[in-house]
Formats: C-alpha cells, structure tokens, sequence
C-alpha cells in the first residue's frame, strides 16, 4: 500500500517536472556548462578542499590536545571549540573577511619591543583567504570532537601495550590510536566534507564567486532564477554523490582488520540515501 | 648482586580504597615468580606498577637497580618525564590478559613496530629477529594473518614474540590464560616455560596452580593488598603456614 502511494507521488512529480514549462529544463542544460558555473564550481571544491585540510589538520591536533595531560593544553583546546562551536559560521565569515579594519596590520615582532615585519592584512585576507579561513577554522572545532570520539573508541589496552613496548604519547597516538579511530572517524568526516560542500555557499554573502554566486549574478542579469538554482543544485548534488562513492572505498580501507567489511558496504548504501529510514527497501 | 625487580612498602590507592597496602619482595636474576590471590588481591595493580602503568603513592620500586618511574631528589620521588618512563619500559616486557594486539596490524607488523620505531632497529634486521620470534612461539606461517584471524591462543603468543622483540631484562604476565577457552592455556603456558628454562627472569601473576608449582621459583600468595605469604613454591602452594592460603587453594583446586 505504501508503495502504491509512493509510485504514485513519484510519477505525479515526474509528469509535472516534464510538463511545467516553467523549469526550462532547456535552459537549464545551457547553463550547465557555462564557463562562470564551472569556475563557480572550481571554487567551490577548491574551498571546500581547503577547509577540509585546515579543519581536519586543526581537529586532530584539538582532539590531542583535549586528551592531553597538561590542564592548560586540555582547557585552550575546549575554549576554542567553545568560542567557534558557539557562533555561526556566516558571522565568522563575514567577520575574517572584515578583519582588515580590526588589525589593518599584523607585526611580526615583541609585542611592545622591536617588530621584525609588518604585514597589510588588508591585501593579504582577499574573501577565498577570508572564506577559506572562517569555514576551515569553524570546522576544526567539529572536527575536534569527532576525532576525539574516534580516539576514546580505541580500546584503552592499545595504549597500554604501546606504552609497555616503551612507545611515547605522541607516536602511541600516531601509530596505534589514530589509525584504529580512522574507523570511527572518517564516517562522520564523510559527512562534514558533504555538508561543507553545501555550506560552502554562505561566502556568496562576501561576494566569493563560488558555484552558488555565480549563478545569482547570471540570474540578476537574465531573471532565469529558478533554472539556475536547479543548475546549482544538480552541480552540487553530482559532487556530493562522488563525495559519498569516494567515503566508501576510504572506509574500506581503513576497515583492514576487521570483520567490518561487509558493515561497510551496508554503510555506504545508508550514507548514500541518507534516509536510514528507507534503509529496509533494498531487501 | 643487584635485584631484578626490588618492592619496597609499595602502597597504591584509587581514590579511597587502597589497593596495595605495602608490598615489599625481591625477584632475583633468572628467577621466575609467580603471584597468585583471589581477584581484588591487587596481584594485577602490583604488576602494572613494575612497569609504571600504575603510579605509586608511597614505597620504592626499582628494577635493576634503577627506581621505575621517579627520581629521588632528597626524600621525596618526582615523576620522571614521558621520555624517562619510556626508556625504562623498552627494559621491561609485558604481556596482558587481553593479549592486547595492534588491531590493525598483522602478527607480523606487531611484533616489528616496537623495534622499528623505538629503538629504530634497521628493517631488515627487524623483520628478520621477528619472523625468528614468531618461530620460536610456533607461529611462522601466520606472519601475515590479523589478530582476528587467530585465536586466543595463537593472539597471546604473538603477544608474547612482541614484548620479547624488544629484548627485555624483565617479562611481566598479567594473568596470561585468564582470557583463553581452556584446550588454549596448555600452549601459552609451554612457550612461557620454555623462556623460564632459557633464564628469563619473570613475574607472573597467575591462576594456574600447576604451572606456578612446576615453573615457578618463588611463589606469593596475596591477599587484600599484602603479601600473605611466599617462598618456595612446594612449600606456598602445597602445604602453606597461613589459614587464608589454605583457604585459596582449597578453592580453586
């Protein structure tokens, strides 16, 4: 019965897709190549790249630190999760691409003693700088947190029995902890790539020419604003399919082992429908 | 000569409840010790101090003659450094109930990966002392298999291989059958007779009655954080002076 249903609002909506003029599917296809949408897209892997490396880098080095011994270490590591967890992202965005006007020079030197060299940050934070830096710092916050799950995953005899072999912290995190929370981890991180691609899109705010802003700037032009959403949308969702093909085959790698291979591809399929509860219609 | 593992009035506390309320013995060269108690003895915390897996809170531990995991500055112990610990504990094997074995790792890999990155062993040599220590525990043709891949026996023995590639002075069991379906123990328990007989000074805390009797130079009975009482194993384990090791060993044989 539910089926019947759902067969039945699928090909409603697919005769209306077909039949509304209005989608100007013709118009969409045109657009789909368009030489600003593709650099528009370029920008937008290319920022969503860089945030990732940035926030991935900075979550594990937070994740460490909040692990650490040391309560100075531990305690600078929560304040910054707090601080970029606690307000959101667009308001970081906009605020790096306005710092040049709260530090208009950056000196490198004693602070009150003699500077070595000074920098005009107005040249230096261009918007990419400014989006790159909100989204990727914004990101390590998360990040941390998710890499810190993946840590207290492991079980705390592996740690145990590398220290007992005479290993130290660092090289027991680097060798034996971190590769076995890369199970843990890189799901989730799957995920945060995913949804940064999509988020991504908030420096249209600071005029970044990324995928979704250079489809508003063709569409103020021509008024084809439904047909280049569409555009937007189709390019981002053709990204966030390879994104998920791509999540398997790392997590495959990473399931070495384990029995977990065949969790895995179960995995995949959920992560790439993202509707666990249709998850029970492929059987 | 110098004591391989030397305990003086150690006591440890978790919090409120103290664990080890002054242990005090002496484990000679080539000795073989086996420490056995009912659980909650503190035989387990005892062990894990002897490496500095556990902190101590008053007493003096050495092995070799050096303190484990302090230095003294007048009266008082200071905690030495990550790095000092770890130096110390290259010196000192340890092989767990739980086998403990890099998940992600083959037998093989396990066995290298201390003397690779701690002690910066060429590879080649590595490689070649562990695939001569996998043969020794009767494991050569599994080089290559996943600790899931093997079983419980088969775990603790590469388990074994990879606290003795280090090339220790000192191995430290903790409870090393506990965790293994009987028909496995037998096979554990014959390599680590085969190091007693090669002269490996060992500490083991253990159930295994049999093996203590046989292998053991000097048994101790704990129980409730002290040394009840200890000696010669035929003497501790066959007709011991003290009601509670009577008590024990009534139990479990």
């Amino acid at each position: 019965m539910a089926g019947a249903v759902i067969a039945f609002l699928v090909y409603a909506l697919a005769v209306s897709m077909a039949t509304n003029a209005n989608f100007g599917w013709g118009t969409v296809r045109q657009y789909m190549t368009d030489p600003s949408i593709l650099r528009g897209l370029q920008l937008t892997l290319e920022l969503t790249a860089a945030a990732m490396v940035i926030g991935v880098a900075l979550g594990v080095l937070l994740a460490v630190m909040r692990l650490s011994p040391n309560p100075l270490v531990a305690g600078s590591a929560w304040v910054y999760i707090w601080f970029f967890r606690g307000t959101p992202v667009l308001v970081q965005i906009l605020f790096w691409n306005y710092i040049g006007a709260l530090y208009p020079h950056i000196s490198i030197g004693i602070p009150l003693g003699p500077q070595f060299t000074q920098v005009n940050v107005q040249a230096l934070i261009t918007p990419f700088i400014a989006g790159t830096l909100a989204l990727g710092l914004n990101e390590g916050a998360y990040m941390a947190e998710i890499v810190r799950a993946g840590i207290l995953s492991v079980d705390e005899g592996q740690t145990e029995a590398a220290q007992a072999l005479g290993m130290r912290r660092l090289l027991t995190m680097r060798r034996i902890v971190l590769p076995q929370a890369m199970r843990v981890i890189i799901p989730p991180t799957g995920n945060e790539t995913i949804s940064m691609l999509k988020t991504s899109s908030l420096v249209a705010f600071i005029a970044l020419g990324d995928l979704l802003y250079s489809a508003q700037v063709i569409y103020a032009r021509t008024y084809q604003t439904i047909q280049l959403l569409i555009v937007a949308s189709l390019w981002y969702l053709i990204c966030t399919t390879v994104l998920s093909i791509g999540q398997y085959f790392i997590e495959r790698h990473y399931a070495r082992g384990t029995r977990g291979r065949q969790k895995a591809m179960q995995d995949f399929w959920l992560n790439m429908t993202d509707l666990k509860p249709f998850a029970g219609f492929r059987r | 000569m110098t004591p391989m593992v030397k305990a003086e009035g150690v006591h440890k506390r978790f919090g409120r409840l103290e664990v080890l309320k002054g242990i005090s013995l002496e484990v000679q060269p080539g000795q073989v010790m086996c420490i056995l108690g009912p659980s909650g003895s503190g035989k387990t915390t005892f062990i894990r101090c002897i490496n500095h897996l556990e902190q101590i809170n008053a007493g003096r531990l050495w092995v070799d003659g050096e303190l484990v995991g302090y230095r003294q500055v007048g009266d008082t112990l200071h905690e030495l450094p990550d790095r000092a610990v770890a130096q110390q504990r290259t010196q000192i094997g340890m092989v767990f109930q739980r086998f403990n074995l890099f998940g992600h790792m083959t037998a093989l890999e396990n066995v290298v990966e201390a003397p690779l990155r701690v002690k910066r062993t060429r590879k080649d040599l590595a490689v070649g002392s562990a695939r001569e220590l996998l043969r020794r525990v009767g494991l050569e043709e599994k080089c290559d298999s996943y600790p899931y891949q093997l079983s419980g026996g088969q775990q603790q023995r590469v388990a074994i291989a990879r606290a003795l590639a280090m090339n220790p002075k000192l191995m430290l069991f903790d409870e090393p059958t506990s965790a293994l379906d009987p028909e496995l123990v037998g096979e554990v328990l014959e390599v680590m007779r085969g190091l007693a007989e090669i002269g490996m000074t060992m500490v083991v805390v253990t159930h295994e009655i049999g093996f203590a009797r046989e292998v053991g130079d000097v048994a101790v009975f704990m129980d409730d954080g002290v040394v009840v009482e200890s000696g010669d194993p035929q003497q501790v384990l066959v007709d011991p002076r003290e009601a509670r090791t009577k008590e024990f060993l009534s139990k479990v044989l």
